[in-house]
């Protein structure tokens, strides 16, 4: 489905014709990415990130697919085979640094698209079914992401694999079995890794397929906009190609400039020098921590230091950690209000900027820092903020707050004034 | 309902939080400080900068230094440390010739098999073969020095914050602990408990100060640097060794920047023409001019 002055895909020559009469595959993405895909004509490059996060995970998935064929997944020669890589295979170093390097930009490139989501309020209605799916994609990621830092099997892919199995055995009675049947063992061994391997080369294309399921469900209502009001009429939108190809061209642009930087440059800046250090069951590293990307989670896991009335605190820790994420599933019916553009909430933006990005900014600090005083302080306070501000803040402002006026159409928002008559000389006329 | 349930399940993480968070200060408040202080936490070093032609974004490796480094571990270190990530053949990197690459193979005996009887021996190495192990395994290794395993150097610049420096540091870095001192405090008379175990030798620049390797750099000239190279004090053989335990971790490092520039010049280029692109496309339907009436 689509606005009703979508335009309609016209194959150009007998050969696209015949193919479209057979297979519309070429309809299909004129119709998704291409001239036939209305779109709001004011996103700002925070809309960006969605196109970013698909090129990702093309990327990783290509050079995945490529490493794969020189990754040995033994515990006996893991270690030396991504060596082998690093040093023998030709470009291997650059493949191992594009991939490694390329989870973290997948990662930071999904937290700003999330950032944008929790913003403007992607969410609401008649948005949720494509955040649902998104809360989805991002937790296979985690996996993945999770899966795929065991593969090295370097002193933190191990404890890492360690630590988090181990958070299944928290759980009452069940716990235990849980970690030794999904370990394969009583620690991470081969058995493990293997399973790990097998899983993290999977999962990259269950996302693909959630991928699919995210863009189908947001064209449905169409792209939501910054300033929240949904599309009226024919000139609130521009055609996807080639106004928004061109936009998103450029800055896939600015983001291969960071990435690569990153990559060529200081390609184990976001990585732990124990991943270095072959696995080794028989010492534990001084300080366990997991990959930046998942830092603000590991500090609520950790925050938790004390029993919970008959809870153990590593329970609750778990509950916490999981619960994290879970309650974004919530969101759209947390958050009521019928304004989304937090443009327009006066009340919901202070409680953005001055709570949840600090306390996140904090949780992300707090995750990579000692289990240690300060840290664990600091991240108990910006935790209990977290929590309060999803599940207590965001519905009290919703149900309290007075919106400022919207303007009276995208159209409006964009050229001061909502005539045909002002409109550049392409637009047409509203319908 | 949901935002109902919602706002008890957040106030119920928040408290047991803020439970959590209420034990920690009281703990705090009890014992009177923040982290209990440690000789480890108070006397820990970190390394001193080391400048290294290959640091950084537009480094390059000095071959002279690196085969000088080379010659320390192969006189040094390789007594007690593996290389194992590194073959004979990838000393060509270092500026050898084949002919050199294959002397330095065959003054190593690595294990092998005789070809008439099937048993295990020692042969002289090929380019082919990695650096041999000086122990045949851990419990050798660990028998032989004092229930420590000298680690593999390969990564060892890679494995450690500030590798390279790190090196430098820990090899130049053994003091005496009586008379060790950080900003005019002294071990003994801040943590009198302290010691360094029978075998152990005091390092602060090792993470728990105490490390199980003797001082192996120890007098000058101790190796005999070829004529014309700089003279081999005990900060310069360590230098050189931080250097080729550098390329050791990373053979392909300078490589590395060396594309990435090029990349990043075309990336710059590819950007801006995208930009002008986008401009030109998006020019027919910006607002001709913001509108005042």
């Amino acid at each position: 489905m689509s606005f009703p002055w979508a335009k309609h895909y016209e194959p150009v020559n007998p050969l696209m014709r015949y193919l479209d009469e057979k297979l519309p595959l070429p309809r299909l993405v004129y119709n998704a990415i291409g001239g036939g895909y209305p779109v709001p004509r004011n996103l700002n490059y925070m809309w960006n990130f969605g196109v970013l996060a698909g090129f990702c995970l093309v990327l990783q998935i290509v050079t995945g697919v490529v490493l794969a064929m020189h990754y040995a997944a033994n515990a006996g020669v893991a270690f030396s085979s991504v060596e082998h890589i690093m040093r023998d295979v030709n470009w291997g170093w650059a493949l191992r640094y594009a991939h490694a390097n390329g989870a973290s930009a997948f990662f930071a490139v999904i937290y700003l698209h999330i950032f944008r989501g929790f913003f403007y309020s992607s969410y609401k209605a008649p948005r949720e079914m494509v955040w649902l799916i998104g809360v989805v994609i991002f937790l296979l990621m985690m996996a993945t992401g999770f899966m795929g830092y065991v593969l090295p099997w370097g002193q933190m892919s191990f404890w890492g694999a360690k630590v988090i199995t181990g958070l299944f055995g928290a759980i009452p009675v069940i716990g235990e079995p849980i970690q030794i049947w999904l370990l394969g063992g009583y620690a991470p061994d081969n058995a493990a890794l293997n399973r790990f391997f097998s899983l993290h080369f999977l999962l990259p294309f269950v996302i693909a397929g959630a991928v699919i399921l995210h863009i189908w469900a947001l064209h449905i209502p169409g792209s939501s906009n910054p300033t929240g009001v949904e599309v009226k009429k024919e000139s609130d939108t521009i055609p996807f190609h080639p106004y928004y190809t061109a936009k998103d061209g450029f800055g896939l642009g600015v983001f291969l400039i960071l990435y690569c930087a990153l990559l060529f440059l200081f390609p184990n800046y976001l990585g732990h020098p124990d991943n270095y250090i072959e696995a080794n069951p028989l010492s534990t590293p001084a300080h366990i921590v997991p990959e930046w990307y998942f830092w603000p989670f590991y500090a609520i896991l950790r925050a938790f230091t004390s029993d919970f009335f008959f809870i153990p605190a590593k329970l609750m820790g778990v509950l916490a950690m999981f619960s994290a994420i879970l309650v974004w599933f919530f969101l759209p019916w947390l958050d009521k209000g019928p304004v989304r553009s937090g443009h327009y909430r006066p009340l919901f933006r202070k409680f953005f900027w001055f709570g949840l990005i600090p306390a996140m900014a904090v949780l992300f600090y707090c995750g990579g820092a000692p289990a240690e005083e300060p840290y664990v302080m600091l991240s108990q306070i910006a935790a209990t903020y977290y929590f309060l501000h999803f599940l207590v803040i965001l519905p009290i402002v919703s149900m309290i707050e007075r919106p400022e006026p919207l303007p009276y159409s995208i159209t409006e928002a964009v050229l001061g004034e909502d005539k045909a008559a002002v409109l550049g000389e392409n637009a047409t006329p509203g319908v | 309902m949901i935002r109902l349930i919602g706002i008890l399940a957040g106030l119920f993480f928040s408290v047991a939080l803020l439970w959590s968070l209420g034990n920690g200060v009281v703990a705090v408040a009890q014992q009177g400080y923040l982290k209990e202080a440690t000789a480890e936490s108070e006397f820990h070093l970190h390394p001193r900068e080391l400048d290294l032609q290959s640091n950084g974004p537009f480094g390059t490796w000095d071959l002279a230094q690196l085969q000088r480094g080379f010659q320390v571990y192969k006189e040094v270190c390789a007594a007690c440390h593996s290389l194992k990530y590194v073959a004979f053949r990838d000393l060509k990197a270092l500026g050898y010739s084949d002919a050199e690459v294959k002397a330095i193979a065959a003054g190593f005996q690595v294990p092998g098999i005789d070809a008439n009887t099937g048993e295990a021996n020692l042969r002289p190495g090929l380019p082919t073969d990695y650096f041999p192990s000086p122990y045949p395994n851990a419990t050798a290794a660990r028998a032989a020095n004092n229930n420590a395993v000298p680690p593999d150097l390969s990564l060892m610049t890679k494995a450690r914050h500030d590798g390279s420096a790190y090196v430098h540091s820990l090899l130049t870095g053994y003091r005496d602990l009586n008379t060790f001192s950080v900003g005019g405090k002294h071990v003994k008379d801040e943590f009198p408990d302290f010691s360094t175990p029978e075998g152990g030798h005091f390092n602060p620049y090792f993470a728990n100060l105490n490390i199980a390797m003797p001082p192996p750099l120890t007098t000058e000239g101790q190796v005999t640097y070829a004529p014309g190279q700089p003279k081999a004090t005990v900060d310069q053989m360590s230098t050189d060794v931080a250097a080729f335990l550098t390329w050791t971790a990373e053979p392909k490092k300078v490589k590395r920047t060396q594309v990435g520039w090029p990349v990043l010049g075309f990336l710059l280029f590819a950007t801006i023409l995208a930009w002008m692109a986008k401009n030109q496309v998006w020019a027919a339907i910006k607002p001709k001019k913001p509108r005042a009436a």
